[in-house]
């Protein structure tokens, strides 16, 4: 192979290089602007009048905004009240699957019991299941205790652990040298006081995400609280956007108003916790 | 002493941890039987019975299973949600493989396009799906809008029965960013060196990415269609939120978007029919759970880097 030769396969792979560059960041830049659009959208028509709404053709930005358009869609529906069921539900949530799942997670990685793996498989395998199995015994069980209609239901069983977080944790955990659980079992420690003062402080990563997962999980939920909340007034956010299509027909620059704000609180929490978001779905969809 | 003398095989420390390390996972236990084992079984049951829950449930047999083969509408919504996993998921796990491949690509400003796509993923669902009915809407809606302007006759997105299906999986692209973001954790963890070597190979950029990238991320897609595949035959919320009539009902125009959970849950919830829905969710039970086991039975073609 000659000297020229070289140089220009080198220059060509520069050349092609650059051209595959364009071409990506063309389609990636085409594909965010087409995933912002809804979003946009969606903000545009809350700030629309409701001529504007259905104009034809619409416009892509209103001439005026109605900003007042948030503050009537946070009277229309209650919407605060829902919007505190919401994070209610979800807080208790988190409460009981962070709590629960690290004592379990604990049970299954750093104590060495006789038969520990097998059950750690059949209670794995649990995340296959598909709730409507359970769903109408659970229902009929949570009636009987006269919790149809209370947020208990979708609270309580999460203080029992969830195979998908306790799996997470344990993989964090089996990654903590054995000398650190030692050493404090030298010292007299019992695994309770390890697990509170060795491991916890070390786990609280793998715990962060865990709960930001479990947070935004319960908070986009949708079949839980359209079956057992029935009181109108202890609705989440969700069920409650639904009250903008009544017999008068839609008010959509309404429901859009709501719809936005109701977004807000988990973009935000993204936006604050991307770097614990992006490891933790890398955690749960690498180990799996 | 009497505990040891019957269990002669457990040493006095072992049986020790057993008891420790069974009190820490008694939550899971109790959880296990109380939320997991007890209700299957119990769903079983009911499943054999009539059951409206005014009245205790009655006996029936077979009854229900055999109402449910000429249940037009269950028809209808196994063959929808069939459409759902057998169209939708594969297209959308190429779509978000694509998009993943290309965010790999060494681009600028990764994680700005990462969030971009992300946040779709979490969004209250509800919320965004009003967006999309508003984007569907046939007379007002800016889609149509869009094919008006390119000289295309408006489509019913949502009440044409032949569009439905495709519209729900053309908005479900959109929820899509979980997936890419665990692609592109995969990706990102293929090693350098290999794809070097293949590179003075002479190995082009096709090569590289059907010979190495996807067999060193196989577990990660395999990963990915066991989770969605169980995911997509609940499919319910979306639909559900597009096709919700204010009298309660749901399922779209001639049941076009009657989904298996959204029939279950009408089911279950409306008709209070509790008997009749427990053969439902034992027959989905079954169905998942031999797809589930179809797909760990032909995963021959996942490679664990880690085995070699």
């Amino acid at each position: 192979m000659t000297a020229t030769t070289r140089i220009g396969w080198r220059e060509n792979r520069i050349i092609q290089d650059r051209i595959k560059r364009t071409i990506a960041y063309t389609i990636v830049i085409v594909m965010a602007v087409a995933y912002i659009f809804p979003l946009y959208w969606l903000l545009v028509t809350a700030l629309k009048t409701d001529v504007e709404i259905f104009q034809q053709p619409p416009p892509i930005f209103p001439p005026e905004p109605q900003w007042q358009n948030f503050a009537a869609s946070t009277t229309y529906i209650p919407f605060w009240r829902y919007m505190w069921n919401t994070i209610a539900i979800s807080g208790l949530t988190v409460l009981g699957t962070v709590l629960s799942c690290t004592f379990i997670a604990y049970g299954f990685a750093r104590i060495q019991w006789p038969g520990r793996n097998i059950i750690f498989l059949i209670y794995l395998s649990t995340i296959m299941l598909p709730s409507q199995v359970t769903l109408i015994p659970l229902y009929l069980i949570f009636r009987q205790l006269g919790w149809v209609g209370t947020f208990l239901p979708l609270v309580v069983p999460h203080f029992f652990g969830s195979a998908l977080y306790v799996f997470l944790l344990r993989q964090f955990l089996l990654t903590i040298p054995q000398e650190l659980s030692d050493a404090a079992k030298i010292d007299g420690a019992s695994e309770l006081s390890i697990l509170w003062y060795v491991m916890i402080p070390l786990m609280r990563p793998a715990l962060a995400v865990v709960a930001l997962f479990t947070f935004v999980q319960t908070y986009r939920d949708f079949l839980g609280p359209l079956i057992y909340l029935t009181d109108q007034k202890d609705w989440t956010i969700s069920l409650g956007l639904k009250l903008f299509q009544n017999m008068y027909g839609a008010q959509w620059q309404l429901m859009m108003a709501a719809s936005t704000l109701a977004m807000l609180p988990t973009i935000a929490l993204f936006f604050f916790t991307q770097k614990t978001f992006v490891r933790g779905i890398a955690l749960t969809g690498l180990k799996g | 002493m009497t505990i040891s003398i019957r269990r002669p095989t457990l040493s006095k420390r072992q049986r020790r941890s057993l008891i420790v390390g069974l009190l820490f996972i008694s939550p899971a236990l109790i959880g296990f039987f109380l939320f997991n084992i007890g209700p299957i079984v119990q769903s079983l049951q009911y499943s054999f019975t009539r059951y409206n829950i005014l009245q205790p449930p009655r006996y029936v047999g077979l009854n229900n299973y055999r109402f449910l083969l000429e249940d037009r509408v269950f028809k209808i919504g196994i063959q929808n949600t069939l459409y759902m996993v057998m169209i939708g998921l594969p297209i959308h796990l190429v779509f978000n493989m694509l998009m993943a491949l290309l965010l790999n690509t060494k681009i600028k400003g990764l994680s700005l396009y990462r969030s971009i796509f992300y946040v779709p993923s979490i969004t209250p669902v509800v919320a965004s799906t009003i967006v999309w009915l508003w984007i569907f809407n046939g007379q007002f809606g800016i889609l149509n809008e869009f094919l008006k302007l390119i000289g295309l006759p408006p489509v019913g997105w949502l009440t044409d029965p032949r569009w439905v299906k495709p519209s729900l999986i053309f908005m479900g692209a959109w929820f899509g960013g979980n997936t890419i973001l665990i692609y592109l954790a995969g990706l990102q963890d293929v090693p350098h060196d290999l794809l070097e070597s293949a590179e003075l190979d002479g190995a082009n950029a096709l090569q590289k990415t059907f010979r190495i990238t996807l067999p060193m991320i196989s577990p990660v897609i395999f990963y990915t269609i066991i989770v969605n595949v169980i995911g997509y035959f609940q499919y319910f919320t979306e639909a559900w939120v597009m096709t919700a009539t204010r009298d309660g009902s749901a399922g779209g125009v001639a049941n076009s978007a009657m989904f298996y959970s959204m029939y279950l849950y009408q089911t279950a919830f409306q008709q209070f029919k509790m008997g009749y829905a427990s053969a439902q969710a034992w027959i989905l039970f079954m169905i998942v759970l031999i797809a589930t086991l179809f797909l760990f039975k032909t995963a021959r073609w996942v490679y664990y880097h880690a085995e070699n």
